[in-house]
């Protein structure tokens, strides 16, 4: 409670499915804040309670600490970007533009003045006759948010932006945006999908998941410290290995019994009793690969392995391997070209090895999640 | 060789683009000739009738005069036509106000409570328009259930007649041309894409507001094609003013019937007529002069110019 914009237990059910579910976040002043979660997982509908354009069944909203929950959406000091940009097609550019201060009924000079600035900062000036339909899609959101802005809303929502643009032109408005939050300081609420756009503006993610919150932190916690097994599939790549916790040969690590596998020393940083069930996520680019067997090192853990698949992805190449019955995935970068040293190839024996650090204990798991790793299918001829 | 090769190609994309002309003008001909014949050969002759003396028997005249035209300046068909564009501007302008907020609701309904409303709208076009209207004369009448319930009520006085005056002819003919009123507007409605409300609310705008300044621009083709489809044809109504209507009803379409049927004065109907040509055609080029300027400047997507 008491941050700058406040959602308090808010839930919101269309019909029989639940699109939010008792969810409670804070975002600070100034903070560039991004939902984050797959389609249908609720974050557009909180976008649409903060907005006003869903009342929610049940909690409340605070902007800087006044309840808004039941005003309409023309009475908050809130203003959106639409995912399809909303411009008004019969309008110019200037129009488009201008049209929440002339709604405010502000004079005239001043709306000419402030629309002047407003094309300067999104670059458009020569363009600020034209209708939106004769735009580009990148020209059309720059105006979508110069049109947000004009109004200087303490929050600014913004509803999967650059989802229509294609991949050069959105990681140019990827930067853009990021240059504007610094110029104009307002609070963003940055609704997405797209776990590299959240990871790269982002101060803090939530991430969501069937209408609930799984994890709130900044980008490098929740990619570094999952706390569930959907966050550390759903942002980047993992591997899975469940084991129960046999000992623990140092106070701050546990050693891991895993069906088929030597036993696995790993960072306890929850402090999980001898015998209990856990279940540890390993990114690929912290395993390591090799056709020699590593020398032993305290915390090292090292796997034999059979290389099942070669994928080969320009600055790194993703292997997947077959240890004691698990599939896992290895990522290696091309610190240089490695013509000189044979390389790794598709049913090589190779040992795979990582820092006991580098494997993270999920709080929580579920099988379900398993599937939001692309496993490619088994070869035939393989056992 | 690499010549030979590329002439046919080149003469055969001369024939294809003849065969797709001549395939067009094939098409439109015989539209043309409906058109041409039905419409265009009358209205030349009425035209040229309106020049004609009268002859005493009903016929027509040889020669060419101008006495039709002299006749025409006469100060009862002044306030006959003055008579015609009021009720048919005041019939418009309530049309508009009704069939503005339906269309919007119809196309805002669920989809299957939609296409109930959509049915609510069309079953009069059942039902023989003259009948409709012969209708009302009865609903009207002074031993009707709405006057009786009217004058109950205290509303209207035992005396006064709901009939034969110029608000019947008005009230009938919005009754008659609503439906033609509501249908483009609500073919337009149902193309809107309402998040521009949302952003216009977003924006600060009050929900009149954002009707006004987001909603009513974004269907103004369809209010357009709404005010010519009842405007014009109320221009020219004939059968509801004689039916409903008193003597101080009269519009130009009776006159042009009197002088056919009554007078057989044809040089004078024929006069009559260009005037109310004329009186159709001019918001029709105000309109289309209007719709090239804007065409100017917005290129229109999909939406045909008429």
């Amino acid at each position: 409670m008491a941050e700058f914009l406040d959602f308090d237990r808010i839930s919101k059910r269309f019909g029989p499915i639940q699109a939010v579910d008792d969810v409670s976040l804070g975002i600070r002043r100034g903070e560039f804040f991004a939902l984050l979660g797959p389609s249908g997982c609720g974050k557009t509908t909180m976008l649409r309670v903060a907005a006003g354009f869903e009342t929610p069944d049940a909690g409340r909203v605070f902007l800087d600490g006044r309840d808004i929950t039941a005003l309409p959406p023309n009475r908050r000091r809130v203003n959106t970007i639409f995912q399809s940009y909303a411009l008004f097609p019969h309008l110019t550019v200037r129009g488009n533009i201008a049209f929440g201060l002339q709604i405010a009924k502000r004079p005239k000079a001043e709306i000419e003045r402030e629309v002047e600035a407003m094309l300067r900062l999104i670059r458009l000036e020569d363009q600020a006759d034209k209708k939106p339909d004769l735009l580009s899609g990148g020209q059309r959101q720059r105006v979508a948010v110069a049109r947000a802005l004009i109004n200087k809303p303490d929050v600014l929502l913004l509803d999967e932006p650059l989802a229509a643009l294609d991949l050069k032109l959105r990681q140019r408005m990827l930067i853009e945006l990021d240059i504007i939050h610094d110029q104009v300081g307002i609070t963003f609420l940055y609704v997405t999908h797209d776990q590299g756009e959240a990871m790269s503006l982002s101060d803090r993610i939530a991430v969501m998941n069937a209408g609930r919150i799984e994890q709130i932190g900044t980008p490098a916690e929740i990619y570094e410290a999952p706390r569930t097994s959907f966050v550390a599939a759903f942002i980047g790549d993992t591997n899975f290995l469940e084991g129960v916790v046999a000992d623990h040969p140092e106070p701050e690590y546990s050693r891991l019994r895993i069906e088929g596998l030597p036993d696995v020393t790993v960072y306890n940083d929850k402090q999980i009793a001898d015998g209990n069930q856990v279940f540890l996520s390993v990114r690929p680019e912290k395993i390591q690969i090799s056709r020699d067997r590593p020398e032993p090192k305290s915390k090292r853990n090292a796997v034999p392995a059979v290389v099942e698949d070669v994928i080969y992805l320009g600055p790194t190449t993703k292997y997947w391997v077959r240890a004691g019955g698990h599939r896992l995935q290895v990522l290696r970068q091309h610190a240089r070209f490695f013509l000189d040293e044979k390389p790794i190839r598709w049913k090589d024996d190779v040992w795979i090895f990582w820092h006991g650090d580098d494997g993270f204990m999920l709080e929580g798991f579920r099988r379900d999640d398993e599937r939001l790793i692309a496993v490619p299918p088994q070869k035939v001829g393989d056992a | 060789m690499h010549d030979r090769c590329r002439r046919p190609e080149a003469g055969s994309l001369v024939i294809t683009r003849l065969r797709r002309r001549m395939a067009e003008i094939l098409l439109t001909l015989p539209s043309f000739f409906w058109l041409a014949l039905f419409f265009l050969v009358p209205t030349g002759l009425v035209f040229i009738l309106a020049f004609r003396p009268a002859d005493p028997f009903g016929g027509i005249g040889r020669g060419w005069t101008l006495a039709t035209i002299r006749a025409l300046s006469d100060p009862q068909y002044l306030a006959i036509a003055w008579r015609t564009l009021w009720v048919s501007f005041t019939a418009t302008a309530i049309c508009m106000l009704l069939a503005i907020p339906t269309g919007y609701a119809v196309a805002r309904a669920a989809p299957r409570r939609r296409n109930l409303l959509l049915m609510l709208v069309i079953v009069p076009f059942w039902t023989s328009f003259l009948i409709r209207v012969f209708a009302w004369k009865s609903i009207l009448h002074p031993e009707g259930i709405i006057k009786k319930a009217l004058v109950f009520s205290g509303l209207v006085d035992a005396n006064a007649s709901l009939l034969y005056h110029l608000g019947a002819v008005i009230l009938v003919t919005v009754y008659t041309f609503l439906p033609f009123a509501i249908l483009p507007i609500y073919a337009a409605a149902e193309k809107f894409d309402y998040r521009l409300i949302e952003a216009a609310r977003d924006l600060g705008a009050r929900p009149f507001a954002a009707f006004r300044k987001v909603f009513l621009p974004g269907v103004r083709q369809g209010l357009v094609t709404a005010v010519l489809v009842v405007f014009i044809p109320a221009l020219g109504s004939y059968v509801i003013p004689d039916i409903v209507g008193g003597t101080g009803s009269e519009l130009l379409g009776n006159k042009i019937a009197q002088r056919v049927f009554v007078d057989r004065n044809l040089p004078l109907a024929g006069g009559l007529s260009i005037v109310l040509i004329l009186a159709v055609l001019a918001p029709l080029l105000a309109v289309l002069a209007l719709q090239r300027k804007a065409g100017q400047a917005v290129p229109r997507d999909g939406e045909g110019t008429p």
